[in-house]
């Protein structure tokens, strides 16, 4: 039967390769935070008990190590967009992997933003918007000129469509 | 930083937006030319009942309670100038109030209700008036004695932080009655009033008519004779209170409406009050005023004779027979109090349904609530089962609505369609409500459910018992390096079995059911719930998979709406199932994104 060898195929359109640095880049952020803090913690203690803080540092390494390079490739791979005039279609994630879809026609707004981090690399991501607040779609880590077109496009057919959205 | 292009697709909905209003009190006509020339002005600005000027330094007061109980109790002798400031802040607060009654204005025009407020910060919050979804009336005990009532219009728009809800705290109880009526029953009162013939004039109250754009700027100011609400003589500010209207020519006016009730409280069903467990926000309040007390009011606990005997007594018994005493005693408590609190919400309750095309939920001992949701609006059901209230065959029903958020405590929200009732009885007025639908024979409410699978079955064993795992060995890591003592993990390594049990009651309770109108889902252990979500009203699909997940094959879908939660979900299903529940929900939509099964594996092997 059709519906029991179904599959979701992957949107079409990968997002830029520049948004690797830019998720390294973020995800360093965090951990540089963490790392921070454990060694503020460690000049304060003024070496009692080291034997657990060192360790706990080196673990906290190895894992930003281990994010750092795994996570932007594999985000990488699975992030994909695509839009038709009829949805709007969008994979993402890396670990737990998202996929969401939303009929044009239900869209309410369309947002694109550039943070400070994003801009640094010319990217910027657009956050669709409908009725529900469990069903904003974000593609983050398009390149700036793709962002634009994908929301002149939306707005453009969403407009063309009747109906209060909701 | 905001992106370049910001750009609102379609229509939106509701404008929150902040206008500068030229001018102070006097800008009504102001904004009203330069936003809608277009729009004759049906009605003036209105005030809120004059009444509130008592009610709100009340609230105030009670709110301040604590504090100045220990002004008394304890008396300012610590040189400390606590309390003063305290009075200080009480008298701010009432000044504030005053302010906000005489900013806060608001009106009904034939497309739009407007709400003005602030002082320093003037806010025009317009909703068309298409968009109202619901309208709660609320109530409260110093309300009732004044003849009050809260009013609080819901609009499309719950994916707002903070409240999207236009509230009107507090119109005349007739004024308040009236408006109902007004923004939800416009079409079928004009129906009615055309048809009887009765002269436009009369039933004109706030421009109802949505067609009423006939009548002329001037013809606002003319008295409207039955209609309950005078809207002011031209030029003169109705401070003299709407609200003192009397109530006799609502029910004249509206007392063509059919209404049918569908369900009223029975005494019998107070006996699942005890099993909802609502008590446990009562023992809650009293810690935080006992809290309160001690702290802002400067009260010693420790001065006070018969607890201080009372603590001796309770620390020179036994360990184990204290507790158990302890143990019993907030049983009792919270039995009573959650017996108190179904009482107190529930008193009355009567649901109905009106030929206006809405539901009307009544309720309320001391304080009394009215909601009205538009039936049009109404995208399904949910049946939530707690554990307690499951094992004594008790549920509750509640709407899964737009404008009314079911998120944060259903009790306190308006979405109740029936409080704890045997199942029977909400499964019947479950069918009731979803039945003006029609149907295709099976009932999205009792109808049989899809088993999720042993994969899913597997994954809930190994997240109960893995959780509970790790916490064993956290809780015996830290016992032999930290001195926990070892009944913590003792009693740890015990709850397994429990676990064992959630478990596999949360399998048996996992399902799922596609209806032609309905998406039908069922999860949870310790609160079971049912949802019918009527497929017009889902708007897309997401799908969720995590690592784990993807090697069993199994997705979570969630159906995005508007309405109740915003998202349903239907877990742990298996990947091509979920893809048929959404292509059967929302047909097309999927189809252009499906993997041609030949060329999908090289794919999806990419995406892992």
């Amino acid at each position: 039967m059709d519906v029991q060898t179904a599959a979701l195929r992957p949107p079409l359109h990968r997002v830029s390769r520049t948004a690797i640095w830019y998720w390294t880049i973020r995800a360093a952020l965090g951990w540089l935070v963490v790392i921070g803090a454990q060694v503020a913690w460690m000049v304060v203690a003024d070496g009692d008990h080291d034997a657990i803080r060192i360790p706990a540092l080196a673990v906290t390494a190895v894992l930003a190590a281990a994010h750092l390079i795994v996570m932007p490739r594999w985000r990488y791979r699975v992030h994909r967009w695509e839009t038709t005039p009829e949805a709007v279609y969008t994979l993402s994630g890396w670990f737990k992997q998202e996929w969401r879809i939303a009929p044009v026609s239900r869209i309410q707004t369309v947002d694109s933003e550039r943070g400070p981090l994003e801009q640094l690399f010319g990217l910027a991501n657009v956050t669709v918007t409908t009725a529900s607040a469990a069903g904003p779609i974000t593609i983050s880590g398009l390149a700036r000129e793709t962002a634009d077109r994908i929301v002149h496009e939306l707005t453009a057919s969403a407009q063309a469509t009747v109906g209060d959205a909701t | 930083m905001s992106g370049p292009a910001e750009t609102n697709g379609t229509t939106d909905g509701t404008t929150n937006g902040t206008t500068d209003a030229p001018g102070t009190a006097d800008a009504a006509g102001t904004i009203d030319a330069s936003r809608t020339a277009d729009v004759p002005r049906t009605e003036e600005w209105r005030r809120l009942s004059t009444r509130m000027l008592f009610v709100h330094p009340f609230h105030v007061a009670v709110r301040a309670v604590p504090a100045l109980l220990g002004l008394l109790v304890a008396g300012s002798n610590k040189g400390f100038p606590g309390h003063l400031f305290s009075l200080g802040i009480l008298a701010l607060m009432i000044v504030i109030g005053v302010f906000r009654w005489v900013t806060t204005t608001f009106r009904i025009t034939d497309e739009h209700i407007q709400v003005r407020k602030g002082l320093f910060r003037k806010q025009v919050m317009t909703v068309p008036r298409d968009r109202v979804r619901t309208v709660d009336v609320t109530s409260h005990l110093l309300h009732r004695v004044l003849g009050l009532a809260r009013v609080e219009i819901g609009t499309g728009r719950s994916d707002q932080k903070g409240d999207g809800a236009l509230k009107l705290d507090a119109l005349g109880t007739a004024e308040a009655a009236h408006l109902r009526e007004e923004l939800l029953h416009r079409l079928d009162t004009a129906g009615v009033r055309a048809s009887a013939g009765v002269p436009a004039g009369t039933g004109a109250g706030a421009g109802a008519a949505a067609g009423d754009h006939a009548r002329g700027p001037g013809a606002a100011a003319i008295p409207t004779g039955v209609a309950a609400i005078p809207t002011g003589v031209a030029g003169i500010p109705t401070v003299a209170g709407v609200g003192d209207v009397p109530t006799a020519p609502v029910a004249g006016t509206f007392g063509r409406e059919k209404e049918t009730e569908l369900a009223r409280l029975q005494l019998s069903w107070i006996r699942y009050a005890p099993f909802t467990l609502s008590g446990v926000v009562a023992v809650g309040v009293i810690a935080g005023f006992v809290s309160r007390l001690t702290n802002e009011g400067g009260v010693d606990l420790r001065q006070i004779g018969a607890l201080r005997d009372g603590w001796k007594w309770f620390t020179g018994v036994p360990v184990w027979s204290a507790v158990a005493g302890v143990v019993i005693a907030l049983i009792v408590f919270v039995a009573v109090a959650s017996t108190l609190g179904y009482v107190l919400s529930f008193w009355g309750f009567r649901l109905t349904r009106h030929s206006g095309g809405t539901l009307h939920v009544t309720r309320g001992l001391i304080t009394t609530r009215a909601t009205t949701i538009e039936e049009r609006r109404l995208r399904g059901v949910e049946v939530s089962e707690p554990l307690l209230l499951r094992a004594v065959r008790g549920a509750r029903l509640i709407a899964v609505t737009t404008g009314l958020h079911s998120g944060r405590g259903a009790q306190r929200g308006g979405s109740m369609l029936l409080p704890p009732a045997p199942v029977a009885e909400v499964e019947t007025l479950a069918e009731r409500v979803l039945a003006p639908r029609g149907g295709d024979g099976t009932s999205p409410v009792v109808g049989p459910l899809v088993p999720h699978g042993p994969a899913a079955l597997r994954r809930r064993f190994t997240r109960a018992l893995g959780a509970n795992a790790v916490a064993v060995v956290a809780l015996l890591a830290l016992w032999e390096w930290a001195g926990l003592p070892a009944w913590t993990w003792i009693t740890a390594l015990a709850f397994i079995p429990f676990a064992a049990l959630l478990a596999a009651d949360r399998y048996r309770n996992l399902g799922h059911a596609m209806t032609r109108e309905y998406l039908v889902t069922r999860w949870g252990s310790l609160g079971r719930r049912r949802v019918a979500l009527e497929c017009d009203g889902i708007i897309g699909w997401n799908v969720t998979r995590s690592f784990f997940q993807r090697r069993a094959g199994l997705a979570t879908l969630t159906a995005t709406t508007a309405a109740g939660r915003q998202g349903y979900r239907v877990p742990d299903v298996a990947m091509s199932e979920a893809i048929g529940i959404a292509t059967a929900g929302i047909p097309g939509l999927l189809d252009p994104f499906l993997a041609v099964p030949e060329e999908h594996d090289p794919h999806l092997k990419g995406t892992l």
